[in-house]
């Protein structure tokens, strides 16, 4: 017999409104622990609010309403978590680089150093092994003391990763990451995150239809709020259910 | 008549130029005049000793560190609760009604006329609260009048810290008030500090709010403590000018002197700080 997947997030009949304007509409869905799920869709589809809800960053948001359950482990993070401890969980990675105004070390040590720890061994370890992890150790590893701000857009966007890593999460969710980066540097961050699949939960939202089928394992494809799919990355795009899931990755809209 | 668009051009340009010429005169004549009459009265008896014979000989000593007593208790007064007031405004305050009173308060607060500080001050610190005479009230009285500037300063420096280093840090899992602290202070710092100084350097040379609180036509010794009256440049300029018959032009000349340079140079202060923050800035 086949052992069932272990269930790391379940999303249940989860609705968003942004004052009266709906954005999410009864979403469910799972996701199994150490798989990468591809999150695909049009603008506007939601997307993005969906990561957002995941680590509850969308309770920055004002007017935000989230209705519905998200468990992580089996536990509801709205009902249960406080947001501080969900996003120590499940770390972000946006869209554009965003380095923080510090050295690499710092960027780097800045969460780990929020949460209390200032023992320069330990966050020289955490650093290294965080700063590996993102495949970018090799590149920075003689001027750890310069700006982030300097890196290349790929190196900063790693950079970003290994701040994530950091804090050691166990979810990672993904905005769109690769949207401001050239092939060589895509690739870069796509080799980190198959890495990275033995160890953490992956969540990677995209408007590249190919990404998502070069890297995840399961896709889901929302429009206009609504999960429309969800299966293996293989059949998304080869045999899709739905006739809108085969339209937008055939590129006949989008 | 026909005028063409390159003429236009050319008295547009002549006209903005004259504007901006005339904008820089009356600096440089109150600066050539100061300098003219009163550079020979400076000199190190002047600014390090008493003044004598009714204030007609001696120095401003006692005036110049009223002066800087004051400002430093100020900066003291008015730095934490302008600051704290536009942390909550911009990092917590919603944008309710009470958020909108709380800005009409501060744009009004700006506009209210010295002296009234200065007779407010009175009431509430010299009087109410009974503190005397002193430094104190004078400083408290001064900061109040100080707040919109600091105030107004901060938020716009807390507001240009861009958006997206508050969420990469709550993403982390860091509270907001670490966030605030860690990431958003550091990098507005040099915009609050600047608006201070220049909120500072308009203290330094106030007389009105300290003419009912805090400053003495002659004091024999130094101030002891911040319950002390003390001499202060502006106030011992006026007096110098207005109460004493008989006092030497260059004396009065020299103190205005010692007060603008004492606001020059606050200003220049802030500029520096301002400029080594920004060759540092990263975004």
């Amino acid at each position: 017999m086949v052992s069932e997947p272990l269930l790391k997030i379940e999303v249940k009949s989860l609705n968003v409104h942004y004052g009266s304007l709906q954005v999410l509409k009864d979403v469910t869905l799972s996701v199994n622990k150490n798989e990468i799920l591809g999150v695909i869709g049009p603008a506007n589809s939601g997307k993005t609010s969906f990561l957002r809800v995941l680590n509850r960053l969308i309770d920055l948001t004002p007017d935000v309403r989230v209705r519905g359950e998200v468990h992580l482990d089996g536990i509801n993070i709205y009902a249960k978590m406080n947001a501080e401890e969900v996003r120590k969980r499940v770390g972000m990675v946006f869209a554009l680089p965003q380095p923080l105004p510090l050295s690499i070390f710092d960027n780097v040590a800045y969460g780990p150093r929020r949460h209390g720890l200032h023992h320069a061994g330990k966050l020289a370890e955490i650093v290294e092994k965080s700063l590996k992890a993102a495949f970018l150790w090799d590149e920075v590893k003689d001027r750890l003391s310069t700006s982030g701000m300097q890196l290349s857009g790929g190196q900063q966007q790693r950079l970003c990763i290994a701040r994530t890593l950091a804090v050691e999460p166990e979810v990672i969710l993904y905005d769109e990451p690769c949207s401001g980066l050239d092939p060589i540097s895509t690739a870069k961050v796509e080799a980190a995150m198959f890495e990275l699949k033995k160890r953490y939960t992956q969540i990677l939202v995209t408007n590249n239809v190919k990404q998502a089928a070069r890297v995840g394992d399961r896709v889901a494809f929302f429009l206009m709020g609504e999960l429309v799919e969800i299966d293996q990355a293989g059949r998304i795009f080869t045999a899709p259910r739905d006739k809108r899931t085969d339209d937008y990755v055939t590129g006949r809209f989008g | 008549m026909k005028i063409s668009p390159q003429a236009k051009e050319k008295i547009a340009f002549l006209v903005l130029g004259i504007a901006t010429c005339l904008v820089l005169i009356p600096v440089f004549v109150i600066i050539f005049i100061l300098m003219e009459k009163g550079a020979q009265a400076i000199s190190w008896e002047f600014l390090t000793a008493k003044p004598r014979m009714g204030m007609r000989a001696g120095g401003i000593f006692p005036a110049i560190v009223g002066t800087v007593y004051l400002v430093l208790g100020t900066v003291t007064a008015a730095l934490p609760l302008g600051l704290f007031a536009a942390i909550y405004l911009v990092e917590y305050a919603k944008g309710n009604w009470l958020t909108r009173m709380v800005e009409v308060a501060i744009v009004n607060l700006a506009g209210v006329p010295s002296v009234v500080y200065g007779l407010f001050g009175m009431g509430l610190f010299v009087i109410f609260m009974k503190l005397g005479t002193s430094i104190l009230a004078g400083s408290l009285t001064l900061a109040i009048m100080i707040l919109p500037v600091i105030i107004t300063a901060s938020r716009e420096a807390l507001s240009t810290v861009p958006q997206s280093f508050r969420e990469v840090s709550r993403a982390l899992g860091v509270s907001k008030w670490q966030t605030i602290w860690h990431v958003v202070l550091p990098n507005a710092i040099s915009g609050i500090l600047t608006g201070t100084i220049l909120g500072v350097s308009r203290a330094a040379g106030e007389t009105a709010p300290i003419l009912f609180t805090a400053a003495a036509f002659y004091l024999p010794k130094l101030p002891q403590s911040i319950f002390d009256q003390c001499m202060a440049l502006p106030y011992h300029l006026y007096v110098l000018s207005t109460q004493v018959p008989n006092v030497n032009p260059k004396i009065q000349y020299g103190t205005a002197l010692v007060l603008v340079g004492l606001v020059f140079f606050t200003n220049l202060v802030a500029i520096i700080i301002r400029a080594r923050f920004r060759a540092r800035k990263q975004w």
